[in-house]
């Protein structure tokens, strides 16, 4: 017996229900969010419930918008630093790096070579600290409430206490400046760096011992919310989910941006693509994380931290002013491929300012992963995406 | 590595007799944005360039003209990327959508939408994404009439003053002769600028 399910205002899509049951159950509307602590900020999916089954995911967005281009359109290239901080708030390194190498591109700043080992240090640094993180709230949408968090924020503090140490903040560090960085690291942080990334792997065993062979964490996550890559690639998702659905693209190895072509790491990939590949990738991408800040702690060099001829535009950034012309730069940040592009007009505000939002475009799917599953699974899906408001929403 | 503009150019032209294209610094644009889903699908089957990942879509404002700039990538070959950029007029901003060769075009493009106004034709739900559903105008556009958050008027005087809120005499008597010349709290726009 087969029964078609549609509703009103979305004719394009409808989903086939297939089954032995002989009860017609009526339609349930019911909204998740925006206020609700598995959405991970103000996020709502309109979900449209047979029984307990997804038939129909809408995402609305938008509860976080201040509009971040228009923004930085009327800002100085140097004070929009400090609000691409505000996009994903976990991993503010990250953003800062790909704004920073955006601007460099435009203006053919080159970066001394301490300044790109201190920008991979930290934003392997962000990696682990949104990585980790990531895990702990995947963990309380399965119904594991606040204890692997607990254990997960422990090691982040650590790696916050290291990012305030350097710039002053924990979370909103401003730290990057355009050919370079804005403070040097000194010797005894360069040793804390190096005792965390001692200590990270045995942590890493621990939450593992707890996690990865756990049987109600194999059976909640194994075959839910599948992404094929095909789709994936034609959706343009990027980042951990896409590996994790077998497609080899990670940036660091793609464009050998800044010094990553120096160090031996591997890219994690999964084989089924499905919540638990999600999880699994992101540990192993820590476990690598952990081999290049070995790599980097060891050949760091000694030298400038920013270029020479940027240092005068730290003190005046409303005199900085690149050439007429556009830029595109990517990273891969902890979420995906951060992309910014920047249109200049050869004044001290940028023309256009665009940043690809790795979460934003990583919704794109969360129907299409959510169709015929349960409620509670759609909620597990949406934590694996990993989404963080602030960029979704620009 | 990088994909010359001049081969994909030759190639284009090659393909697709007829499309008209233009290099514009390290882009190429399409005269005729009705040649863009034929353009794309071509680029993303070709054996050379493979490019199957669509990795930015932007809107912007060049006063004269709205503008969509695209960049792509080659998942398959590691390359990439290549810009392709379509001009339209701001009284008929028309474009043909990209969801049906890349489907993450969907969101972008509903973003561009949003905030340029850019009608992407064909897109399966075109609607606004991050402002709501009432909301007249398109912020980013360059002649969007941005409020002056510094400057209050007769109706935020009253609304204060309602909640015995003590207001400045001189921003009191600026509300007051906004009102009576009819004008609102509008910041500076930037007209003052050249395009680039």
């Amino acid at each position: 017996m087969e029964k078609t399910l549609q509703s009103g205002d979305f004719k394009e899509k409808s989903f086939v229900l297939r089954g032995e049951r002989d009860v017609d159950t009526q339609t349930l509307e019911i909204n998740v969010g925006p206020q609700h602590p598995s959405t991970h900020g103000a996020f709502r999916m309109n979900i449209l419930l047979d029984g307990e089954t997804v038939v129909r995911l809408k995402p609305v967005m938008g509860y976080l918008h201040r509009n971040h281009e228009q923004i930085a359109e009327n800002m100085s290239y140097a004070a929009t630093m400090p609000y691409t901080d505000r996009l994903d708030y976990f991993s503010s390194m990250s953003n800062n790096f790909g704004y920073a190498m955006c601007v460099e591109k435009l203006a053919s700043i080159e970066v001394p070579e301490r300044a790109e080992y201190i920008r991979v240090i930290m934003a392997e640094l962000t990696r682990l600290v949104n990585h980790v993180s990531l895990i702990g709230f995947l963990l309380n949408d399965l119904g594991a409430f606040f204890t692997p968090v607990v254990y997960a924020f422990r090691e982040r503090e650590k790696i916050l206490d290291i990012f305030e140490e350097v710039s002053g903040s924990r979370m909103m560090c401003n730290y990057l400046r355009f050919g370079g960085v804005k403070t040097d690291i000194g010797a005894n942080t360069l040793e804390g760096i190096k005792k965390i990334v001692r200590a990270f792997p045995a942590f890493l065993e621990e939450f593992e011992t707890l996690l990865t062979k756990n049987e109600i964490l194999c059976m909640r996550c194994q075959n839910i919310g599948i992404l094929r890559p095909e789709l994936a690639v034609n959706a343009s998702i990027t980042g951990p989910m896409l590996r994790a659905s077998g497609v080899n693209y990670d940036l660091r190895k793609v464009d050998k941006y800044s010094v990553y072509d120096r160090f031996s790491f591997k890219i994690p990939l999964g084989s089924r693509g499905d919540v638990y590949d999600r999880y699994f990738v992101r540990i192993l991408e820590m476990h690598e994380s952990v081999k290049i800040l070995e790599q980097a702690l060891k050949d760091i060099p000694q030298g400038d931290i920013i270029n020479r001829k940027m240092a005068p535009f730290v003190k005046a950034p409303r005199n900085f002013k690149p050439a007429v012309g556009e830029a595109y730069a990517r990273v891969e940040a902890p979420k995906g491929e951060l992309g910014y592009y920047i249109v200049s007009d050869g004044t001290a505000q940028p023309w256009r300012y665009h940043v690809r939002a790795p979460s934003l475009i990583n919704l794109t799917i969360l129907e299409d992963m959510c169709l015929g599953q349960k409620l509670a699974d759609a909620i597990v899906i949406l934590g694996s995406v990993d989404i963080v408001l602030g960029e979704v929403d620009h | 590595m990088s994909i010359s503009i001049e081969h994909v150019k030759t190639f284009l032209e090659k393909e697709l007799p007829g499309i008209s294209l233009k290099k514009v610094r390290e882009s190429l644009l399409l005269q005729n944005p009705a040649d863009l889903p034929s353009a794309a699908r071509a680029l993303k089957d070709s054996s050379v360039f493979k490019l199957d990942f669509l990795s930015s879509i932007t809107g912007a404002d060049y006063l004269d003209y709205l503008e969509a700039v695209y960049h792509f990538y080659s998942m398959q070959n590691k390359t990439g990327a290549v810009t392709l950029r379509v001009r339209v007029k701001r009284g008929s901003p028309n474009i043909p959508t990209l969801v049906p060769v890349y489907r993450g075009a969907e969101f972008q493009e509903r973003e561009a939408y949003d905030m340029y106004g850019i009608v992407f034709e064909g897109h399966p739900d075109l609607r606004r994404i991050f402002m709501w559903d009432g909301f007249e105008g398109f912020p980013l556009r360059k002649d969007y009439e941005q409020e002056d958050s510094e400057t209050l008027e007769i109706a935020d005087v009253q609304w204060l003053e309602k909640r015995s809120v003590q207001i400045p005499a001189e921003m009191k008597q600026k509300a007051e002769e906004l009102h009576r010349d009819g004008k609102r709290a509008i910041a500076r726009q930037p007209t003052d600028k050249n395009t680039p």
